[in-house]
């Protein structure tokens, strides 16, 4: 009896640590996935931020440039760069054939003969002179440089072929093949070529949203909040109110492009594509989140601060104003932040609102064609270059670094501003 | 121009704001008492200037296009053309004067665009004459009022709390705003798509409805079998379930684990770290669902001999699910740390450990809470697009193999709706139909989910 006993206490016993045992492994999962989530996106997207330049000798012959002597700053610009460009690529290899120096062309960016004016246009000395210029790489052998180029491919499977290869190996054994960070990355707006593309129109873009964005979602949701909390009856209108706030946090992202598509550009007739109308429709989907969030912090400064306003003679309106709305501020203004943040990262409505046009221009206000960080994601996660890879990962650091700074900023405005009550 | 307008009547409200506070010391000065604090008396008159301006500019933002539409369209008005010309005509000289006109100019056109511009201009120094006459006319009538004894302070309270209301009920004209955007399209689309079909068919090919040449006649009889929304409902419904079949288990045990095992010390840094994975942008993790999920269980499935699509179920579902595990993991941990002490003591005292405890007393005590939690995290995996639109397929299976690819109610939106699209459309109109449909789910999904959670919290507060 005894022994039973103490079997199924024992049985008891293993139930028990079993059970804390998936508990921690569910935690563990969890956090497994946050990690090799992580670790992939950094190991694919940290080579994006450095570009691969071929070191070329170019001679400014100015016959080939079509040159008189002494040329005027407006002759430069106008000069016909394309042949130098061209002999330059070609003279890397003395013994190519027209094939082979068509695809020594290939081997650098269809910019390759801009890269040669601006080095001209920066030091008009050099012409007749031979100086090796820095080009930006195709971005296969941008992707080959980094060792993310199956070379091992039968070469009817490569875009890259055994010439260029050969080419390019014996490059880098010459040292003229340098890898510097990737500015461009930082400064061009999209582009087909991978190795131009750069996130600086849909940051520019996302920007915009998002302000546009704060300046209509942060006022309506402050002003709504103080009215729900402070001066609200409570009847069947604002329960119904409050029904609809929770209702509408809810409501999936997708529905309010839809809001966007059939209101504001089929009725307003406002222009497609543009930040303008993709922060509005944030605008719409983060104001619940800030509403819930103000009040939320309204409701945490203590009834006595309220009395004592009161009993002092002030109105409703001045203590509000004056007392309780200044103290929830702090929390106010994080929870407009996690909101924002949560708007910054969101797709699928610009999608719908067009922002994923291909914009190759950086915008310079709300009104232009743009795209977004995230939207920037998508398209270039459609985009079956190889070369995009790393720049999709690339952007995603990019975005997930603003999404930490916010979400960080939001905590230390809670911790350092809010008041501690009791 | 509108905005320099608008500059000088935010200074004028400024100005007035100080005369009124002006007028108030200077009745203060000759020892009368005054109802209010001088601020009030400048507000008013603030509020005195802000008024007609508002009044007037929505009513020119309202009427002035139709005005000057007719003014230009009377000169075509006995030359007979029809309603539609006379649009496009106006159209035509209203680019023209912006300069952005490419087709022929005809003289005609030209005097219109000419005629636009020369109304417009008026219009607008209307408006500015307008504007401030009425702001001055206004700010002097209340100046003139206000004295000593005037009330100031409850009519500037009155207006803040008329706008704090109108602030109130932008939450509602969002929701007005999204049924009265998706309710047209749907019923036109319906007027077209009998609802029987659209529920109850099981292709869905809208591609179908877009080779057709836009002059030809609507014949119904070319949609069918093409706007058959089973297999987008049972797709949208199968990866919802395979989402929670991985978020239920993780995140409802590491909510039990945070809640009853966890030191305070792994609580502050497990739970954050956790809910770091709600914060990442789901367009992140369609990318990693698709460039490394999806390949990686293609692979797996090919080296045990399966079949498995690169863009399938499983890879969209299983990353959806690691998406959701947060909400559930936080809402269940708040849910069951709201249990009171008291049912947990009564437990260990009858000599129950604390696993038995978790099991048959806190597990069901907290039940409705954890039922609304995995009701939201099933709305969330609804209405989730981006994972579904990058990493599972476009194309309408109906199909319950988890390798298989299928396509959601929110992929399909996507699809039909990235790029141009002309409204009137049948397909354009199924996109709306489909996100109505969607709109619902969820509404009624979140509706009891969240008076189940409201219930369940009041029962221990």
């Amino acid at each position: 009896m005894n022994k039973n006993k103490e079997q199924l206490l024992n049985k008891r016993y293993k139930a028990e640590q079993r059970f804390r045992l998936y508990g921690l492994s569910a935690i563990f999962m969890a956090l497994l996935f946050l990690t090799i989530f992580i670790f992939k996106i950094f190991s694919t997207g940290y080579s994006a931020f450095l570009k691969t330049w071929l070191i070329v000798p170019v001679t400014f012959d100015a016959e080939l440039m079509m040159l008189d002597q002494n040329p005027s700053k407006e002759d430069l610009q106008d000069a016909d760069y394309y042949d130098i460009a061209l002999k330059s690529m070609a003279d890397l290899d003395p013994n190519a054939n027209e094939d082979q120096e068509n695809e020594l062309k290939r081997m650098v960016s269809y910019f390759f003969e801009k890269e040669i004016k601006n080095e001209l246009l920066n030091d008009p000395n050099l012409i007749g002179k031979t100086k090796e210029v820095y080009l930006t790489a195709s971005d296969d052998l941008d992707q080959v440089f980094k060792g993310n180029y199956p070379r091992d491919l039968p070469e009817d499977q490569r875009r890259v072929s055994d010439y260029q290869l050969k080419i390019f190996d014996q490059l880098v054994a010459n040292g003229k093949v340098e890898s510097k960070f990737n500015i461009s990355f930082f400064t061009n707006a999209d582009s087909r070529e991978a190795e131009l593309a750069g996130i600086a129109s849909s940051f520019m873009g996302s920007i915009f949203s998002i302000l546009v964005c704060l300046m209509i979602a942060f006022p309506v949701a402050v002003l709504a909040a103080i009215y729900l909390e402070e001066f609200a009856p409570k009847n069947r209108f604002t329960d119904f109110i409050e029904v609809n706030i929770n209702n509408l946090a809810a409501v999936p992202s997708i529905v309010f492009g839809l809001l966007g598509l059939g209101v504001l550009l089929a009725i307003f007739h406002l222009p497609r594509s543009t930040p303008l109308v993709g922060g509005i429709t944030l605008s719409l989907m983060t104001l619940p989140t800030i509403i819930i969030a103000a009040r939320a912090s309204l409701k945490a400064v203590p009834p006595s601060i309220r009395e004592a306003a009161l009993a002092m003679g002030a109105s409703r309106m001045q203590t509000t104003m004056h007392h309780t709305v200044p103290l929830s501020m702090p929390g106010t203004l994080s929870g407009t932040i996690i909101g924002l943040a949560q708007a910054l990262g969101e797709t699928a409505p610009l999608i719908l609102i067009g922002m994923v046009a291909f914009v190759n221009t950086i915008p310079g206000s709300p009104m232009d064609p743009a795209a977004s960080l995230p939207v920037q994601i998508y398209i270039w996660a459609e985009s079956a270059e190889r070369g995009f890879v790393e720049k999709v990962s690339a952007c995603i650091m990019v975005l997930l670094g603003f999404l930490i700074i916010m979400n960080l900023f939001a905590q230390i405005i809670r911790h350092k501003f809010e008041k501690k009550w009791s | 121009m509108n905005l320099i307008l608008f500059t000088f009547i935010v200074l004028l409200g400024f100005t007035s704001y100080y005369f009124g506070r002006k007028k108030a010391y200077t009745i203060q000065s000759t020892k009368k008492r005054l109802t209010a604090l001088p601020q009030f008396y400048g507000y008013y008159l603030a509020i005195w200037c802000a008024i007609p301006a508002f009044i007037i500019f929505s009513l020119w933002a309202i009427f002035e296009p139709t005005i000057v539409k007719l003014l230009i369209l009377s000169d075509y008005s006995n030359q007979g053309y029809l309603d539609d010309e006379l649009n496009l005509l106006y159209e035509k000289s209203k680019a023209l004067s912006r300069g952005q006109f490419t087709g022929e100019i005809t003289p005609f056109i030209e005097a219109s665009a000419e005629k636009y511009l020369s109304l417009r201009s008026i219009a607008q120094s209307s408006k500015v004459v307008i504007v401030l006459s009425a702001i001055i006319a206004s700010v002097a009538y209340a100046y003139k009022r206000i004295s000593s004894n005037s009330r100031t302070r409850e009519p500037v309270e009155k207006f803040l709390n008329a706008v704090l209301f109108t602030a109130s009920l932008a939450a509602i004209l969002t929701t007005v705003g999204i049924v009265f955007s998706l309710i047209f399209q749907t019923i036109d689309f319906f007027k077209v798509i009998p609802l029987f079909d659209f529920v109850f068919g099981t292709h869905w090919y809208p591609a179908k409805a877009f080779v057709r040449d836009s002059s030809e006649a609507l014949d119904p009889t070319m949609y069918s079998d093409t706007f058959g929304a089973v297999p987008i409902f049972a797709g949208t419904f199968f990866i919802a379930f395979i989402a929670m079949c991985v978020a239920i288990p993780i995140g409802l045990m590491s909510g039990i684990y945070l809640a009853e095992y966890a030191s305070t010390k792994v609580r502050q840094y497990a739970k954050p770290l956790i809910e770091i994975l709600a914060g990442i942008p789901t367009v992140v993790y369609g990318f990693f669902a698709a460039l490394t999920v999806g390949p990686f269980l293609k692979e797996l499935g090919t080296s045990m001999g399966l079949e498995v699509s690169a863009e399938s179920a499983l890879a969209a579902g299983g990353v959806m699910g690691i998406m959701i595990i947060p909400f559930i993991s936080s809402l269940s941990d708040d849910v069951i740390t709201s249990v009171p002490q008291s049912l947990r003591d009564g437990s260990y005292a009858m000599g129950a450990t604390k696993s038995e405890t978790i099991k048959r007393v806190i597990f069901p005590a907290a039940l409705p809470g954890i039922v609304g939690s995995i009701l939201l995290g099933v709305s969330r995996a609804i209405g989730e697009t981006m994972i579904v639109v990058m990493a599972s397929g476009l194309a309408a299976n109906l199909t319950l193999n988890p390798l298989e690819s299928t396509s959601t109610i929110t992929a399909q939106i996507v699809v039909i709706l990235i790029g141009d699209q002309a409204f009137g459309d049948p397909k354009t109109q199924a996109a709306f139909a489909l996100g109505m449909s969607l709109f619902l789910v969820t509404l009624c999904l979140n509706i009891v989910a969240l008076r189940v959670v409201k219930k369940y919290r009041e029962k221990y507060e």
